[in-house]
């Protein structure tokens, strides 16, 4: 790991600055105080991050819908956050009686430490980042699939008949959705040639929505069908379920579920910046960092339009479109790609040029439209006409009698 | 306008089919016995001039000495209408035949009559209350009923 | 391979559940998430409106009706008051009937705007859909505020006419909401009528045919969706409606789809018969001087409406009081469930959400 530069805020640096002030013999403590201010930084970042996402969302979707959205407390509400999380940490925590205790309670905590895990590893800047991990695709596709244990953990232990319905329903979607966004991801390395998210950055001299955008396209819907969020909100569907897996829950663990699920779509959009957006570049004098917010503010205002605006698919419905629509449409990315990788990257380094990238995205684009107006075709409805009414011989109201 | 056939004209036509089911008429109501509510129904739906496909409503009225049941009828294709109602007489252990099986429309409503006025349906598939819960005390629409007051009485304490 | 095993699960859908449109349960028995069995139980609203009623003077039990289908106030005070007339013999002034159906279509249109809202919302649109619809419909509510104050519960007519005469503010409010309303109506009908999704969600989803709604006694927009052509305001006009010129918008198949659009439809032959209303109104009195306590001669009366959810009607008998010896409702809302289980058994738990959606019911009219 020697090559490796050191980050501007990076686990190697603290710990470097705790061993120059600790004697000799104390590295462990070094190590352990590092470790615990980086958790501390990422934790309280992310938690902040997320509060002001809700915010953020709750003022989006309330303009979309014609009504003010929070606006009390705090300039433009912005305190709003605070006064929910001050609201839930007050409330009673119940417990079902007959409710599997231990399950019940690490349940919230499964789901929130790996969007957590994953923010250790993203390059924010290009001397911001806590880890710098080789493998930091793989890492991301691992660890974010540990909370279909969450939801099923979450509904199980509840004893509830709808947090079951919606557990049973989150595993299904959650397992079937891993595999188009796994093959979506894939398209993307064998651009960049590289597992390591900052090679993903390096290499993406022409964005990747631009070279791939099937591939964009069906990773956005995978993710969002990950993080539950219309149109896939079948796990939560507010008006079958309730709640669906989190029913029971209140309180501090309530609070941590909902921290959880509105950190989704804000880990999302980080993910997305950086597979498809080109990360931290951007046009000097402007820094990468802001770049990245920048683009992680688009992105999560596009899926609260999506949020705000589409009806939910029913459950058979959206287990067909992952594995009739999306799966093949990565398929295909993933097909396309490769020929032109293949075809168009230097032999003995294996890098494309930018030239190489724009020619790539004008043959995916093509690819693009047409695969999607096929796939309209078959799955689509508009073609389906509704038969002209007939007044049913069975009634008419116009007869006077005899 | 949907035209009220005349009663008696109706009444004699159910004469005619079910001897002696029509006891009385006026100009827009017959009156059937009780006992045979099933068979008049049953050629009321099936009559084709009369062609009673629709049940707008079963209601019944509590007359102190009879119950009064009240079934509104109307046929769709020839926008015609009548009322048939049937004198119930007693107060406990009444019953009727149901109507659910040529209009189910009448399932529920059929259900309202038992729960608030206390009109057995036999034959009803499934004849629960159906706004107040099993073991409520009497039958609220009965005039004989007290509980504007506050405080419930059970058809015992009554004496009617 | 073996064959699956599977155990039914019995839900209790209900009273307290985000989509049951108030206090009703629904005791549903899945197999996976197929609807096996369904049974509603309902009465956790029931006020006994109908033995109240007993014991109130015929004006008094307006108010009733009010509470009755509480998102359709004037249709009920409209159907009871034509009741009372029809019972008391009271003639109305033309002008009290003009102002009356003005009333009955504004209401109707909010009754829909509800409708169709709440069953985007059940098919998962997050509100968005609800808040479009709530718009305009709050613009009814405050033109029902000019006219008496009210917003929901209204109590707005009388028997022999209504309670005062439209105010001075109330009728460029009704022109502007006349002349924007279609509009508005586009917008929303653009968001929803050719989404995909709403079209994969609905189409074909729990059919009821023309015999079985008729068999089942179902009317309003449910039984017209059927394609059944009946509607009282044509088949037995009451009011000015037989000087109207309006059309009866039925549906293809019977489905989740055809209920939506036969609503939408409707809202748009009710914003005609507005516009005829407006442009024909008489000058004159609205009301004819009746006693405060009404004593109808003995006998019975049934008068009956089109109101949002169906055919609503009130069986009045009198002995001669001045209250009515039996008051009957009957009552759209509680009829046009007879049919649910019909319409449920088979389909997944998804569509029993929107197919409960599209029957529109309002659980103060199905308890009483």
């Amino acid at each position: 790991m020697e090559s490796l530069q050191a980050g501007f805020l990076d686990f190697h640096s603290v710990y470097g600055f705790f061993d120059f002030f600790l004697p000799d013999g104390m590295d462990w403590l070094a190590f352990v105080l590092a470790g615990g201010l980086v958790s501390f930084i990422v934790i309280n970042v992310m938690v902040m991050g997320t509060g002001l996402y809700t915010w953020f969302e709750r003022r989006v979707i309330g303009r979309m819908q014609a009504r003010l959205g929070p606006n009390r407390w705090g300039p433009f509400g912005l305190l709003q956050p605070i006064a929910d999380v001050l609201k839930l940490m007050v409330k009673e925590d119940t417990v079902p009686a007959l409710a599997d205790r231990l399950v019940f309670n690490i349940a919230p905590v499964i789901l929130l430490v790996p969007a957590l895990l994953v923010i250790a590893i993203i390059p924010f800047g290009d001397d911001t980042f806590l880890g710098r991990l080789n493998i930091g695709v793989l890492f991301i596709i691992g660890i974010t699939s540990v909370n279909t244990i969450a939801v099923l953990a979450g509904g199980w232990a509840s004893r509830n008949k709808y947090a079951m319905i919606g557990a049973m329903r989150g595993v299904a979607m959650l397992v079937s959705y891993e595999v188009p966004m796994a093959l979506s991801i894939t398209g993307v390395v064998l651009i960049a040639n590289s597992l390591s998210l900052f090679d993903v950055v390096a290499a993406q001299g022409v964005p990747f929505w631009l070279v791939q955008p099937l591939g964009f396209l069906v990773f956005m819907a995978a993710a969002s069908a990950e993080m539950s969020r219309t149109p896939f909100d079948q796990i939560e569907a507010e008006s079958e379920l309730g709640a669906g897996y989190h029913t029971e829950y209140s309180g501090m663990k309530f609070a941590i579920f909902q921290l959880a699920e509105f950190m989704a779509p804000l880990v999302t959009s980080i993910i997305a910046t950086v597979l498809f957006f080109s990360g931290t570049r951007g046009w000097d004098p402007i820094p990468g960092q802001i770049w990245f917010v920048l683009k992680v503010f688009v992105i999560m205002f596009a899926l609260l339009w999506v949020r705000a605006t589409w009806p939910r698919l029913r459950i058979d419905q959206i287990m067909a479109f992952a594995w009739k629509g999306l799966f093949a449409m990565a398929l295909l990315n993933i097909f396309v790609v490769a020929v032109e990788v293949m075809l168009l990257q230097d032999p003995n380094t294996g890098a494309l040029t930018t030239s190489d990238l724009w020619l790539m995205a004008a043959i995916n684009w093509g690819v693009t439209v047409v695969t999607i107006a096929f796939m309209a075709k078959v799955f689509g409805s508009k073609q389906w006409e509704r038969p002209v009414p007939t007044p049913s011989p069975l009634a008419n109201m116009y007869a006077e009698a005899d | 306008m949907t035209r009220a056939l005349q009663g008696s004209s109706v009444a004699s036509r159910i004469n005619e089919s079910i001897p002696g089911a029509a006891t009385d008429s006026n100009q827009t109501d017959v009156w059937v016995s009780p006992q045979s509510i099933l068979e008049v129904a049953t050629f009321l739906n099936g009559d084709d001039a009369l062609d009673f496909s629709f049940l707008t409503s079963i209601t019944s009225i509590d007359y102190i000495e009879y119950f009064e049941l009240v079934y509104r009828l109307l046929s769709m294709r020839n926008n015609h209408s009548v009322v048939i109602k049937s004198r119930c007489y007693g107060r406990e252990d009444l019953s009727v035949s149901s109507v659910t099986s040529i209009w189910q429309g009448a399932d529920f409503q059929e259900r309202e009559v038992w729960d608030l006025m206390g009109i057995r349906f036999d034959g009803h598939p499934n004849l629960k209350r159906i706004l107040l819960w099993e073991g409520f005390p009497g039958h609220p629409l009965r005039k004989d009923y007290l509980g504007q007051d506050g405080e419930m009485q059970r058809p015992e304490d009554l004496d009617v | 391979m073996s064959e699956m095993k599977s155990e039914p699960v019995i839900l209790n859908l209900g009273p307290q559940h985000p989509s049951t449109h108030g206090v009703f349960r629904l005791r549903v028995t899945f197999d996976g998430e197929t609807v096996v069995d369904a049974e509603p139980v309902m009465g956790y609203l029931h006020r006994g409106s109908e033995k109240l009623a007993e014991g109130r003077s015929y004006v008094q039990i307006v108010t009733l009706t009010d509470r009755m289908d509480y998102t359709a106030s004037m249709s009920n005070n409209l159907a009871y008051v034509s009741s009372v007339e029809k019972l008391a013999g009271i003639d109305v002034p033309e002008r009290a009937q003009y102002i009356r159906v003005i009333c009955a279509e504004l209401q109707r249109i909010a009754s829909h705007l509800m409708a169709t809202g709440f069953l985007l919302n059940d098919l998962g649109a997050l509100a968005t859909p609800l808040m479009y619809c709530f718009r305009e419909r709050e613009r009814i509510l405050d033109m029902f505020e000019m006219l008496c104050g009210a917003r929901i519960t209204l109590t707005y007519m009388r028997p022999g006419g209504v309670l005062q005469d439209a105010p001075a503010e109330f009728w460029p409010a009704l022109n502007t909401f006349v002349n924007d309303f279609p509009g508005y109506l586009d917008e929303i009908e653009s968001l929803i009528s050719g989404n995909e999704i709403v079209l994969t969600r609905t189409r074909d989803v729990g059919i009821l045919t023309d015999a079985q709604a008729i068999n089942a006694s179902i009317t309003g927009p449910m039984l017209r969706a059927a394609g059944v052509q009946w509607d009282l305001r044509k088949a037995n006009p009451y009011e000015i409606y037989d000087r109207l010129d309006f059309d009866i918008p039925i549906g293809a198949l019977g489905d989740t789809f055809d209920r939506y659009m036969v609503r939408v439809l409707e809202m748009r032959e009710s914003i005609k018969i507005v516009e005829q209303c407006i442009r024909d109104i008489p000058q004159g009195p609205i009301r004819t001087g009746t006693p405060y306590f009404i004593r109808p001669p003995a006998g019975d009366a049934y008068a009956s409406v089109e109101s949002p959810k169906g055919e609503l009607g009130f069986y009045l008998v009198s002995d001669g009081g001045i209250s009515p010896y039996r008051c009957h409702v009957r009552a759209p809302s509680f009829i046009n469930i007879t049919a649910l289980r019909d319409m449920l058994v088979g389909w997944k738990m998804s569509d029993l959400i929107i197919i409960f959606g599209s029957i529109d019911i309002v659980l103060g009219e199905v308890d009483r």
